[in-house]
């Protein structure tokens, strides 16, 4: 099977992401859609690493799993704590750093 | 190795500096007369550098050097010239004069808490204020001399901000806006200055691969250094941005009056007197050292801004409502004098420059001190809020008036000869800007004595009729300095021998000579 | 000997410093002081001018060399004495009458709490004019000369405490520092032509110049003597500097300072000589302010500001004997020395009178005072004559010898200068004779008349204010105030005929100014009898107007003219409008342009900055989603960035 295909099935996998980050409200989802940008990221990369016979690629995707898991570990006790603290999962809520 | 005197008398205040912020809140009286005795110690240290130096020997003298960063080839390279040692005297003889003037200043400010020291703060400021003037003043090495530019601006924003006036018309909230916006406009107007001149110095190492002003100026001299014409004029403006804005030249002159106006008496001194002496002492120095062809290039310009500095900073001041910002346009007037003087390139011109910052410096100690007594008494800057105060006080009106007739250049005190000076060395190559700067003395009798006659003389106000002459500590102040007015005034050789080494080497620097008069019946 | 010359400035300083310096301490014994110094100074002047007159004529050049003063390179300015004859002459006048008013003053300032500082003030004025005249270059005389303008300054403001006198004090000052801006151009248009501005070797290489250099230097100093000497067009301050005390009007506004300019363009002889334009300007000014000081001088009712008209119009005359040339130098000094004498002591009789009369100056308050005052009465009379020019009397010669060689400069000019000599000799002889007669004579105006100020706003109040209001008792001033009077009434009598029997002033004179005697178109015995008749003319106009019949005590309205002249001949309120207006006008806009230009260009720069910043604030507004869209557009940006590096 061409390996462009796969290619094109990372660019609609972080568009969807992309634009549940941009459009969502709650935190939750919000997170889901960033984990579905770095998927579609890593589908590439070892698509790519495939097309180059080599595994630059699937190296960077180990990497990127590794920093996606310890972001999980941050971003759910954030979003836990802001949960308790405003009863809400929305970010607009949390609009207070500013000024 | 020699003693380093030079790094001794830089260091001495910036040691009394630290030792003076270091002592307890209660023992204020202590740190005063620690500062006080700091001070005393480096005036005597510059004495030393005074008898030490030998006009006729080297151009600079007493040198230091050792490597510092030397990634940069950025050495601490010290060395003073004729006009450097004039300067410096200044420096280190006004400064005990100053602390005693302003011996009460920081007094209202304690509240009485252990560790709030604003006495402290205010003798402490003064000591680093006055080692960072010394240091740039002996300065050889570019990056060094910026780095201690620089540095003077957090000391005097200190003083002027935290320690300035508070008497004001409108309450002390008044007085403590205009403060701080005027010790802002000052920091801002400088590092504005400050900034485009690191630009400069960076470009200058980068053409020149040096920072050292003598390897410079000799790699200049003897051509093995050449600098495209674009460039020498680019990098020179720099320099002379951040000195013209220091000094101040019109239309940069604008922080002078806020900040002379809202700081006490001692601290404008300090600005006017010292700090500002720093920017012309520096034109002469950097500008037309290491950029000789660019000063000559640039030299209509300056002299036309020079003039409209003498005019309007007199014409200003003639249309001032108050005290000690009258006495900063009168000043903006002098430093016009003394760049014309420098930009001259005539030896009587920058003999005369170099002699007007000595002696601006004196005149002005004289009539801002003087005046701060005044302001402390009655407690407004208002000219019209004092009258008839020679009939009770007639030995402060009397020390006032000879400030007054130092300021409009009468002959007999120092001022008038370094202002002749430029007006001649000016006339010589430049007639029609020299005649017109002369309207400058007409003007300056005018601001001078409408100051003196509105505030001294006429009925007694009521509001001054209680007023105390001048206290003993108060005359030992201005006592000294009006003897040293005098003194210029009629014997000005001592100094003028010095500067006048220094003085033929700027101009064989640049490459002029004096006109030749008409007819040759000197001899 | 030549070491004594220094010592004749520093006598009078040291009794300035000793007094202004000494305090309190010193109130009991000052005016002795400095009254003794003068007279040292007095003394010491006596010697030196036995020995001059010991020489031979070529020898009688001393000079004493002190120290080098601003010694910069091609600029050496010394502080060097010259005496010669024109000094000697000087110095002679200075310390003479210096000492005279010193003792005058005595009686008359004994009253004063401030007399000590009024004394140092005095021995100032006597050091710097002494420097003045004594210097041997024009730096040094320059310094001599803002010298005599402070001393001027500080004694008509001597009563600081009344506004109108530190105004005056203050107009005195600035108008003479607009004469000096002319002579420090003169200095530096000398030092550029000649490399060197001491009077050795300016006289001896003018000729070596341009005659337009000259020209311009010759003006430059004109203008400086223009203002010392109170000149038109800057005559003004003389008229306000009667705010000061009598003595000091006798003194420096009358014999001396005043005189100055005189001196200058005497002592400049080389260069004005070989600049004839600028002495044609020369005699104008002098001719029109000899007419313009009389008028003046005819409608003021203030005996001081008369006297001062009268002081502005014999200046004149000597302006226009130095502006001949070699013809009119000797005479301008020998009239400038008589006129010391009889001014001084018509000042002197002026403040006597206004000690026995409360301090009134206005002269239609006086009359009928020759009873009460006798010697007041004969040394002014005295004086009254020898200003008029009365035969045998020391203003006759001197006068009649400048209105001659005003006609003997020939041609137009002549006539036209020598009828504005003579029209001023009759002029002078009606004001004079006015002010004789309003005083001395006819009915006694002060009696039942407390003397307050009229109503008539043309009439300047009285100008000290210190006496009571109470009808005044007139009576003789003390001993110490008549004997200076005495001397210099004799002065007045003796001194014309002493220097012109023999042309001894003349041959004194005359190796330092040179002199020619100029083709006279009259005789001088013609010129003599014209003077008379134009005297006899004036003294019998006064008489009709002032003497047949009573005088009022409040001034008439008066003509166009009188009114104009009671007001200076409104040179200010030209200057008023011009200068005083004109320049608050534009000092005030400049402060409001200061601060809304250039420090509005430096505040609106700080605001637009913060201007800005406001509004870039507002994109950071705390939603997670629209930080991301600015980093979603960032990125698409420079991936779309490299796209178009790539396809280029």
């Amino acid at each position: 099977m061409n390996p462009v295909n796969y290619l094109y099935l990372a660019a609609l996998l972080f568009t969807i992401g992309a634009t549940g980050v941009l459009i969502r409200r709650n935190a939750i989802v919000i997170f889901m859609c960033i984990e579905l940008m770095l998927n579609a990221c890593n589908l590439a990369l070892v698509a790519f690493s495939r097309m180059h016979g080599n595994l630059d690629g699937q190296i960077i995707a180990f990497f990127t799993m590794v920093v996606a898991a310890a972001e999980v570990v941050v971003g759910l006790a954030i979003i836990v704590s802001l949960f308790r603290s405003r009863h809400s999962a929305s970010v607009d809520d949390a609009s207070l750093m500013k000024l | 190795m020699s003693f380093p005197l030079l790094t001794a008398t830089a260091v001495l205040p910036a040691v009394g500096a630290i030792a003076t912020a270091a002592v307890p809140a209660a023992r204020r009286t202590a740190a005063k007369w620690l500062a006080l005795a700091v001070s005393l110690g480096t005036l005597a240290l510059a004495v030393t550098i005074l008898v030490r130096f030998d006009p006729g020997g080297a151009r600079y003298q007493l040198t230091e050097s050792h490597s510092w960063i030397a990634a940069f080839g950025v050495r601490y390279e010290l060395g003073v010239d004729g006009i450097a040692v004039a300067l410096i005297g200044l420096t280190a003889l006004l400064v005990p004069f100053v602390m005693l003037a302003g011996w009460h200043d920081a007094d209202q400010l304690e509240t009485g808490s252990r560790r709030w020291r604003p006495t402290q703060g205010f003798f402490a400021l003064i000591l680093a204020l006055e080692a960072m003037v010394i240091i740039s003043f002996e300065a050889t090495d570019v990056f060094l001399f910026y780095i201690f530019f620089e540095a003077m601006l957090i000391p005097l924003y200190f003083l002027i901000g935290g320690f300035g006036d508070r008497a004001h018309e409108h309450g002390e909230k008044a007085a403590s806006t205009q403060r701080s916006y005027a010790a802002v406009k000052f920091l801002l107007y400088n590092l504005a200055g400050g900034l485009i001149m690191l630009a400069a110095v960076i470009g200058l190492y980068v053409v020149a691969g040096s920072f050292s002003l003598t390897e410079i100026a000799q790699a200049r001299a003897n051509g093995s250094l050449h600098m495209a014409t674009d460039v020498e004029r680019w990098l020179f403006l720099g320099f002379f941005f951040a000195f013209a804005v220091k000094a101040p030249l019109w239309p940069l002159h604008t922080w002078l009056p806020n900040a002379m106006q809202e700081s006490t008496a001692p601290v404008a001194v300090l600005i006017t007197a010292v700090v500002d002496k720093v920017g012309t002492f520096a034109m002469l120095r950097f500008c037309l050292q290491l950029f000789p062809e660019a000063s000559k290039w640039a030299t209509p310009v300056i002299l036309v801004l020079a003039l409209i500095s003498i005019i309007y900073g007199a014409l200003l001041a003639v249309g001032q409502r108050d005290i000690k910002r009258l006495i900063a346009y009168a000043s903006i007037s002098h430093f016009g004098f003394i760049i014309m003087g420098i930009f001259a390139m005539t030896s009587q011109g920058q003999s005369g420059a170099t002699l007007y910052m000595v002696n601006h410096g004196l005149s002005t100690a004289v009539l801002m001190l003087i005046a701060g007594f005044l302001i402390s008494r009655r407690g407004s800057r208002l000219i019209a809020d004092y009258g008839g105060v020679q009939k009770v006080a007639p030995v402060l009106a009397g020390t006032f008036l000879i400030g007054s007739l130092a300021t409009l250049s009468l002959p007999g005190l120092a001022p008038f000869v370094s202002e002749f000076l430029v007006l001649v060395g000016t006339f010589t190559r430049y007639p029609a800007i020299g005649i017109a700067a002369t309207f400058g003395i007409v003007l300056a009798a005018l601001y001078s004595l409408v100051l003196y006659q509105r505030t001294m003389t006429g009925p007694v106000k009521k509001e001054v009729s209680a007023m105390p002459d001048l206290r003993v500590r108060e005359l030992v102040v201005v006592a000294p300095l009006v003897v040293l007015l005098i003194f210029l005034g009629v014997y000005p050789k001592p100094v003028a021998d010095i500067v006048n080494p220094a003085v033929k080497q700027t101009l064989s620097d640049v490459h002029k000579t004096d006109p030749k008069p008409e007819v040759e019946a000197a001899k | 000997m030549e070491n004594l010359i220094a010592l004749l400035i520093a006598a009078p300083l040291l009794g300035a410093a000793v007094l202004l310096v000494g305090g309190r301490r010193l109130d009991a014994v000052g005016h002795w002081i400095g009254t003794l110094l003068a007279a040292v100074s007095f003394g010491i002047g006596l010697v030196l001018f036995a020995d001059l007159l010991g020489r031979s004529a070529d020898q009688r050049t001393l000079t004493q060399h002190l120290f080098s003063w601003i010694p910069v390179a091609g600029f050496q300015a010394d502080v060097t004495f010259r005496l010669d004859q024109l000094s000697m002459t000087f110095v002679l006048l200075i310390t003479g009458v210096g000492s005279l008013i010193h003792l005058y003053s005595v009686g008359y300032m004994e009253h004063d709490e401030r007399r000590r500082r009024f004394f140092g003030y005095l021995n100032l004025f006597l050091a710097a004019m002494l420097l003045l005249v004594l210097a041997d270059n024009y730096l040094l005389l320059y310094f001599g000369w803002e010298g005599v303008g402070l001393a001027s300054y500080l004694l008509i403001g001597f009563w600081q405490h009344k506004p109108g006198a530190a105004t005056a004090a203050k107009k005195a000052f600035l108008v003479n520092r607009v004469g000096d801006m002319g002579l420090a151009i003169a200095i530096m248009l000398m030092f550029a032509t000649f490399g060197t501005f001491a009077f050795g070797p300016v006289f001896s290489h003018a000729g070596d110049t341009s005659e337009g250099r000259l020209t311009a230097i010759a003006l430059m100093l004109l203008l400086a003597a223009c203002g010392k000497s109170a000149q038109v067009p800057l005559q003004s301050w003389l008229g306000d500097a009667m705010e000061g005390p009598t003595p000091v009007s006798a003194l420096i506004h009358a014999a001396t300072m005043v005189t100055a300019g005189v001196y200058l363009i005497v002592r400049s002889a080389a260069v004005f000589n070989g600049a004839p334009s600028a002495q044609l300007v020369v005699t104008v000014v002098g001719a029109v302010t000899l007419l313009f000081g009389a008028i003046v001088g005819c409608a003021k009712d203030d005996i001081k500001k008369a006297l001062a008209g009268s002081t502005m119009s014999q200046i004149g005359y000597m302006v226009l004997a130095a502006g001949l040339g070699p013809i009119g130098y000797v005479f301008a000094i020998m009239h400038l020395v008589t006129h010391g004498f009889f001014k001084a002591g018509l000042f002197l009789g002026a403040g006597s009178v206004m000690h026995g009369m409360n301090d009134e100056v206005d002269m239609r308050k006086y009359g009928g005072l020759r009873k009460y005052m006798p010697v007041t009465f004969i040394t002014f009379g005295l004086g009254y004559l020898a200003i008029i020019g009365f035969p045998g009397l020391s203003g006759f010669f001197s006068k009649d010898k400048i209105i001659e060689a005003a006609f003997a400069k020939g041609g137009t000019e002549g006539w036209i200068l020598g009828g504005a000599a003579l029209l001023g000799a009759a002029i002078t002889a009606f004001y004079m004779t006015r002010v004789m007669l309003l005083t001395f004579f006819g009915e006694e105006r002060w009696r039942n008349r407390p003397t307050a100020s009229p109503a008539e706003p043309d009439v300047e109040p009285a100008a000290e204010d210190r006496g009571t209001r109470a009808e005044p008792h007139p009576h003789e001033s003390p001993r110490v105030m008549t004997i200076p009077m005495i001397v210099l009434a004799v002065g007045s009598v003796l001194g014309g005929a002493f220097f012109s029997i023999g042309d001894r002033f003349l041959h004194w004179l005359e190796p330092v100014t040179g002199h020619s005697e100029g083709n006279s178109p009259l005789s001088a015995l013609t010129v003599t009898a014209a003077t008379m008749v134009c005297l006899a003319i004036g003294v019998a106009i006064a008489w009709a107007q002032y003497g047949r019949k009573p005088v009022p005590v409040v001034a008439p309205r008066g003509s166009l003219l009188t009114r104009a002249a009671r007001r200076d001949l409104l040179q200010d309120d030209f200057n008023h409008v011009v200068l005083v207006r004109g320049g608050e006008h534009l000092t005030r806009s400049l402060v409001y342009l200061d601060h809304t230009l250039i420090d509005g260009v430096v505040n609106g720069t700080a605001a637009s900055v913060g201007g800005l910043s406001g509004r870039m604030r507002r994109l950071q507004n705390g939603f997670a989603r629209s930080y991301a869209v600015s980093m979603f557009g960032g990125a698409a940006l420079l991936v779309a960035a490299t796209l178009l590096m790539r396809a280029v």
